[in-house]
């Protein structure tokens, strides 16, 4: 039914059934451009300086979601901590920034990718087992190595674990900013996600190989095995250290590098193939490449910007390199520490010396990137 | 991944967590609450590997509902005066989202249990994801909405507001302060069971019912999100009535969360409910049918009363407050007022009230005529720029209220207002409850056992006093709150399009800005105990202007 409503502009009554009634629909023409006055055409958000000419969909959604005292919330943070500190408080790390809200994720991460991104991912690894199961290729594999993935490969998901849940979730809690906070946030997620990954494809050999695998015994390893005390001991002292700023960079520059390069890029990759098993690499594969791609990608990103700052650059590298003082060694004795594991497997396509060189010089070629300095003799 | 094998896989899961030994643990947040090892179970059994598809899947939904009102010009349905609400809602709404992704190490920290920490990753990712999506649905609004100034400046008005910091606090308290009484009572057994049933399912209906289907799109699939939220509160709330040592500290958590979420929630999303719509059927709930359904019934007496028999202490007497409050007392409306006085300092327009609404108001608030109707007539008279000053500075008889310094919504129940000397200085509360979260709540102890967790009432908590004695449009050029010509203002009390009838900087000149808290604190103690005196008597609204 139709009729005039009193401005004259059509519209249709709302017609329930018996009692019920519905709202009306009315045609408002309210859409953009249906007139035209001051500010009818300011249509993007104005209160950022976009990165490039343009601000992309990810500035749209992430900058300023966060306020800052030092922008525009002027009645500053309205809850504060016991000792003094506020909601928010660039004190949380010792890395001095003239501006905290320069920095970008690189991989730009907003709702849509991480969903689509570790959709992706999960769909790899399930791809990658499914597949494996319809050809059988498990009849192919030297029975020899399936103890290493019981015990190695299946004790890295603790690691992950850690890292993700006990390091990157606080630290996701206390950078100044929503893009420090955000990419942070999706790093811990790659984490917890890989340790599943790889605790499921665990349940998946049990099912498999039955009472070949021991599907338990990646704990105990990871608790006693003395090839891994010193992982743990670097993953503990990540979970228990404060600064944000310093965990992430700890954590992705240093001990991943070192010691996650090491067991999944020249352990996993390597040592599989030769007994028959090119599923496990595929399934690590994964998240080697979340981290070279995109954690590493804006964890540089991130330390770039504190290095560069025009007035506290100097003093954020000489910062840097007292972390790395304090952090390679725990990650040196972490990597080193597994060297009996190379040892182990029957087949032995490349020595832990040569391993280690791989990763070491991606290592420094890293810090090299940053402008930083190796510690004296930190890496022998 | 089958039903059964996410169970399975749910259980191998389990065999990451250890207790560190290298290192004595030292949580990074803090709670005064005692918990035992382990205990609750995550009976959602969550796992990524079929969550992030699952959320994928949605999110195909979402933005196909996106694309779809683009392509099917849903703007030139939707109703202005619904859509200039949303400058304010939508504004806010991404913090408190984020906070609550920022609030989950806090009781990852302070809660020993893993199993609820798996539940609790879960949930950070989720408030991301609701955090953007609610930024990029606002982003489409302020590209297709006929009148984007307001959307153009959204987070900065949101840090620089006096709107925006009450709702501001419904994040902040997600984050700060005692881990459980942040991020567990406060956020989840709260916020997310309580209060996002009418955040996000009673504003998707009313929004629908103006046109507007994106805002249900984005919302209702956030709140498919929350059961497993709540699900995470439950099992932590279990974990501290374990404990009879905590039964202090979850009553004044669960007396400051509801009352203070109460003051807030309501206050917007009240008024949003109720002064943003153009749905005028006697049929459809008002916020107080909804409030009586989704908060008294469905939260209140379905999920706290039953919880009395693990030894949960109910604050009765603060519910039935707040119901009072919205019931007896015309709380939003008198907030709706309040926040139409202040139009001149707001980043979106508030549409005058007809005689339609004035009848569905009076039907549903019986009463409200007496109270409202002749104030929103003037508000209607003065809406258009004629000679004439805002409404917030022409003689209506309305006394522009003290600022509550717990909640900060204004002192607008005069009678309940509480003034008090605290902490070297003179401050109002709008009731009994919002003294006391200042007074009893927020201090270094509390009956007598030692808090030092507690977190702190910090900041500049009276908006007004920031412009003391300032010119109102050197304040609204401070603000921000001017369009591209330089003299537009953002804000109009009204929703008409034609330039000539928009209010300008101009129109402002010359008017002086008050701090009612300054004022107060200036007065001798003779002048403000009858100054309060009076306040608390209320006001009469002239039947003239």
């Amino acid at each position: 039914m139709s009729e005039l409503a009193p401005e004259g502009r059509a519209f249709t009554k709302g017609l329930g059934r018996g009692d019920r009634s519905i709202p009306q629909i009315m045609l408002t023409d309210a859409e953009a451009g249906a007139a035209e006055f001051a500010g009818s055409d300011s249509r993007s958000y104005n209160y950022f300086e976009p990165k490039k000419r343009r601000a992309t969909k990810y500035e749209d959604v992430t900058l300023d979601v966060q306020p800052d005292p030092e922008r525009y919330l002027t009645q500053s943070w309205i809850l504060g901590w016991a000792n003094g500190d506020l909601g928010y408080d660039p004190k949380w790390t010792k890395i001095q920034s003239s501006d905290w809200h320069a920095f970008r994720d690189p991989n730009e991460e907003w709702e849509k990718t991480i969903y689509i991104n570790n959709s992706n991912s999960v769909r790899q690894v399930t791809n990658a087992i499914e597949n494996a199961q319809s050809e059988n290729v498990f009849q192919y594999w030297n029975k020899s190595w399936l103890p290493i993935i019981a015990k190695h490969v299946s004790a890295w998901a603790h690691a992950d674990y850690g890292i993700g849940m006990y390091v990157f979730l606080p630290a996701q809690r206390a950078a100044p900013t929503n893009m420090h906070n955000n990419a942070i946030a999706v790093n811990c997620m790659h984490k917890l996600r890989t340790s599943q990954d790889i605790m499921l494809y665990n349940m998946e050999l049990m099912d498999v190989f039955g009472d070949e695998f021991d599907g338990e015994v990646h704990k105990e390893t990871w608790l006693e095995d003395p090839s891994w005390q010193g992982v743990r001991e670097n993953v503990e002292r990540l979970m228990n250290a404060k600064d944000w700023a310093e965990t992430t960079f700890a954590s992705n520059i240093v001990f991943e590098p070192l010691v996650g390069d090491l067991l999944r890029s020249q352990f996993v990759a390597r040592f599989a193939p030769p007994h028959g098993d090119s599923l496990t690499p595929s399934v690590i594969s994964v998240s080697q490449a979340e981290f070279t791609e995109r954690d590493l990608n804006y964890t540089r990103d991130m330390m770039t910007e504190f290095l560069e700052d025009e007035t506290h650059g100097e003093e954020n590298k000489q910062l840097m390199e007292g972390w790395l003082e304090e952090w390679v060694p725990y990650s040196m004795q972490a990597a080193k520490g597994l060297e009996p594991i190379w040892s182990e497997p029957e087949v032995q396509p490349v020595s832990f010396e040569d391993s280690f060189e791989q990763v070491k010089n991606r290592f420094e070629g890293i810090l090299s990137d940053l402008g930083l300095r190796v510690p004296e003799g930190a890496t022998r | 991944m089958a039903r059964k094998s996410v169970s399975k896989a749910h259980a191998k899961i389990q065999e990451l967590s250890w207790e560190p030994t290298f290192v004595e643990k030292d949580p990074k947040y803090k709670t005064d609450y005692t918990f035992k090892e382990g205990g609750q179970k995550d009976p959602m059994k969550q796992v990524l590997q079929s969550y992030f598809p699952m959320q994928e899947e949605k999110d195909h939904r979402v933005y196909g509902a996106v694309d779809a009102a683009i392509r099917g010009n849903m703007w030139r349905q939707v109703q202005p005066r619904w859509m200039e609400w949303q400058k304010l809602f939508l504004s806010i709404i991404p913090f408190p989202e984020i906070s609550a992704a920022r609030a989950m190490p806090l009781l990852t920290e302070a809660v020993p249990n893993p199993e609820i920490h798996n539940g609790l990753a879960f949930q950070m990712i989720d408030e991301v994801r609701h955090s953007t999506i609610q930024m990029n649905l606002k982003r489409e609004y302020m590209r297709n909405y006929i009148d984007p100034a307001g959307f153009d400046i959204t987070e900065k008005a949101f840090s620089n507001n006096y709107a925006g910091t009450i709702g501001r606090q419904f994040g902040e308290g997600f984050t700060t302060g005692d881990a459980l009484t942040a991020c567990n009572i406060y956020l989840q057994v709260v916020a997310e069971t309580a209060f996002t049933n009418t955040l996000f399912v009673a504003m998707p209906s009313e929004a629908a019912a103006n046109g507007d289907y994106l805002l249900p799109t984005v919302f209702l699939s956030v709140q498919s999100d929350e059961s497993r939220h709540m699900n995470n509160g439950y099992g932590t709330l279990l974990m501290a009535l374990a404990n009879d040592e905590n039964k202090d500290l979850i009553e004044r958590d669960l007396i400051y969360s509801i009352w203070n979420q109460h003051a807030v929630v309501d206050a917007a999303i009240g008024t949003i409910i109720d002064y943003g719509s153009k749905d005028r059927r006697k049929d459809r709930d008002s916020y107080a049918e909804m409030w009586k359904r989704w908060y008294y019934d469905d939260y209140y007496r379905s999920y706290l009363v039953p919880l009395e028999k693990y030894g949960l202490k109910v604050p009765h007497d603060v519910v039935e407050d707040a119901w009072r409050r919205i019931s007896d007392d015309f709380y939003h409306h008198h907030v709706a007022q309040f926040f139409a006085t202040g139009w001149p300092v707001n980043y979106w327009r508030i549409d005058p009230m007809t005689d339609e609404d004035f009848e569905w108001f009076e039907n549903k608030y019986p009463g409200w005529y007496d109270k409202f109707g002749k104030w929103w007539e003037h508000y209607s008279s003065l809406s258009e720029p004629n000679g004439h000053n805002p409404i917030a500075f022409e003689n209506t008889g309305y006394v522009y209220p003290h600022r509550c310094w717990s909640c900060m919504v204004p002192c607008l129940i005069r009678e309940d207002t509480i003034m008090d000397y605290v902490d070297g200085q003179w401050r109002t509360y709008c009731h009994k409850w919002c003294h006391w979260q200042d007074t009893v709540a927020y201090r270094e102890e509390y009956k007598g056992r030692p808090t030092p967790a507690m977190g702190k009432m910090t900041g500049k908590r009276e908006w007004e006093s920031l412009y003391h004695g300032w010119d109102l449009a050197d304040i609204q050029h401070d603000l921000g709150y001017v369009r591209s010509d330089g003299k537009t203002l953002v804000p109009q009390p009204h929703v008409q399009f034609e330039q000539d009838k928009m209010w300008t900087t101009d129109h402002c000149k010359g008017i002086e800005f008050q701090s009612p808290n300054v004022l107060l604190n200036e007065m001798s103690d003779e002048e403000r105990e009858k100054h309060m005196e009076e306040y608390k008597q209320g006001f009469t609204i002239n039947d003239t202007l």
